[in-house]
């Protein structure tokens, strides 16, 4: 089925300098161990395609279920540089929330409304 | 029985709630409250204070708050660590004393120095520091006479040498943010530089309280689901001597704790989790396990950690030009079509006016100024858009010319524009961030009590 990110997974975003990062954190395992197979650097750099300038970097946090993202260059200068009227990126975990993606049918049971 | 401090942070930035430290003070069973006032850009500001007025550049808010819990963390023994000292610890200092000597009461207080290296920077050079950005690797010397402000970054360690004084409040300047909850650990449980994984757990705790509500229900992606966020509850960690601590609040507070609210602020501002580097250790934040013990109540174990790198890192901040934003609200049919107009006639007009900028913006709040156009869940036609335009230039001339183009838009330009009571868009300082390394043996630290 097609869905958003929200229906199974959370986020935070903050600044790093001129980029920010997006943590991506999954509330189940099986879901979890597939987002880390489909949910790419390309993926994210696509979504983000009009806030990201730079490279995207990706982490993996086994342990808390979660993925890291870096979006270089994607805050206008940041700190106090910046023109933007989200000058941290603050809202950047809510617009990773709005990926869209075709779950696989075993996974259904998972997906909150 | 195993000894466990209680620390609990009230104060994530300069501007968070005033009643939080309150609250934790009166109703938190706490040993300790950390309070952090200093944001990138703080000491910038604090510097340029102290420059008009030796008496200034630190944060005024904490004699304020000092004045509401004097007399109960006296008699409750709670310490405070803070670096409100800013870049004028001394004079702090002095007016906290003031504040205690009205009340007739006795308080003593530790301050840290060595951290301010705005002074040093041609010593520095001298002996051979470069100062390069770390981020882009361009030259210092490009950027040198504009800096407002140079601090390090300096270890968890000169905290515990202040609190071993006897100081109720310890005052520093630039300590790392986490270090406020790490210094009083390493304190009361007198860890040692080697002591890897325990000084890893002292800085993920740290890390984890540095933004208070935002680990307790605050800026939460369930947001519907948290309780009375208005009466929300700051954390508070228990540490022992060990790698595991919990993180919970006050029973009686609103917010929410659970796994995922945790999880959510350790991934905030998080670079390369296996290597989270701070001034007392690296932390691995992929090696920690996390468990629900109770309600409101998380428990974090096997934090692992490794030896620190031999530097610190140094936060300069510079000027470099002025900016200045203007906003106008548009309103109903075809809001956004008028407010593309508004703004095609505002930058046509300064155009015709003979001036251009080095930088300029201009953003749809309401509809794509946070996500751009295509990320749209549902789509709606707004019903009203408010425009915002910024530019950027070092002629404050032109950045004070800008603002008056804004008003006469609202006679002169399509139907149903208005929002312009805040006057006209002044001119601001930009003050620009320059990170940079500095080998550890430059750096001094000192307590003075």
């Amino acid at each position: 089925m097609r869905i958003r990110l929200r229906q199974v997974a959370g986020a935070r975003s903050g600044d790093k300098g001129k980029h920010s990062n997006v943590g991506i954190y999954f509330y189940n395992q099986e879901v979890y161990d597939w987002a880390k197979e489909v949910i790419s650097v390309k993926m994210i750099k696509n979504h983000f395609s009009e806030i990201v300038l730079g490279d995207v970097d990706r982490y993996e946090l086994d342990n808390i279920l979660a993925l890291n993202f870096i979006l270089k260059d994607s805050l206008g200068g940041g700190g106090s540089e910046t023109l933007i009227n989200d000058a941290q990126g603050k809202t950047h975990g809510q617009a990773a929330l709005l990926l869209e993606l075709d779950l696989p049918k075993k996974l259904e049971k998972h997906v909150k409304v | 029985m195993k000894k466990i401090i209680k620390v609990a942070n009230g104060q994530g930035f300069w501007g968070d709630s005033i009643d939080a430290p309150y609250n934790l003070v009166k109703y938190g069973e706490i040993d300790y409250l950390t309070l952090d006032y200093l944001a990138e850009v703080t000491l910038s500001i604090m510097q340029r204070q102290k420059l008009k007025n030796p008496q200034k550049g630190y944060a005024t808010d904490f004699i304020d708050l000092v004045k509401r819990v004097i007399k109960d963390i006296i008699d409750k023994n709670i310490k405070i660590i803070t670096n409100a000292g800013g870049v004028n610890p001394e004079v702090c200092k002095e007016k906290l004393l003031e504040v205690a000597k009205e009340l007739n009461l006795d308080i003593k207080i530790a301050i840290i120095k060595g951290d301010d290296i705005l002074h040093d920077i041609d010593n520095l050079l001298d002996k051979g520091v470069d100062f390069q950005n770390m981020d882009d690797n361009s030259n210092f010397k490009d950027i040198k006479n504009n800096v407002y402000s140079a601090n390090a970054y300096i270890d968890s360690f000169s905290i515990a040498e202040a609190l071993s004084t006897g100081a109720q409040i310890v005052l520093a300047g630039r300590v790392s943010d986490p270090g406020l909850v790490l210094g009083p650990a390493i304190y009361e449980f007198n860890w040692q530089r080697e002591d890897y994984d325990k000084l890893a757990t002292g800085t993920l705790a740290g890390h984890i309280l540095e933004c208070g509500a935002q680990c307790s229900g605050g800026n939460y992606t369930d947001w519907k689901n948290v309780p009375d966020l208005a009466n929300v509850g700051y954390p508070i960690a228990s540490l022992s001597d060990s790698t595991t601590f919990t993180v919970s609040k006050d029973p009686n507070s609103g917010g929410l704790i659970n796994r995922y609210t945790i999880i959510e602020q350790v991934l905030y501002e998080m670079g390369n989790p296996n290597h989270y580097i701070s001034p007392d250790v690296v932390v691995d934040f992929t090696s920690f396990n996390i468990n629900e013990i109770s309600k409101d109540k998380v428990e974090i174990s096997g934090v692992k950690g490794y030896e620190a790198t031999d530097t610190y890192k140094v936060s300069i901040n510079y000027f470099n030009g002025y900016k200045a934003s203007g906003q106008l609200t548009i309103s109903g049919p075809n809001a956004l079509e008028k407010a593309e107009l508004t703004a095609e006639i505002i930058w046509k007009r300064l155009k015709n006016a003979g001036l251009s900028f080095e930088d300029s913006l201009t953003e749809y709040l309401g509809f794509s100024s946070c996500h751009g156009t295509k990320m749209r869940e549902f789509k709606s036609d707004n019903n009203e858009i408010v425009l915002r335009l910024s530019i950027r230039d070092r002629d404050k001339d032109k950045i004070i010319r800008f603002g008056k183009e804004l008003a006469p838009v609202i006679t002169a330009g399509p139907p149903g524009v208005t929002g312009f009571s805040g006057g006209r868009p002044r001119p601001q300082e930009i003050i620009a961030f320059w990170p940079c390394l500095i080998n550890k043996k430059h750096i001094d630290t000192e307590v003075i009590f």
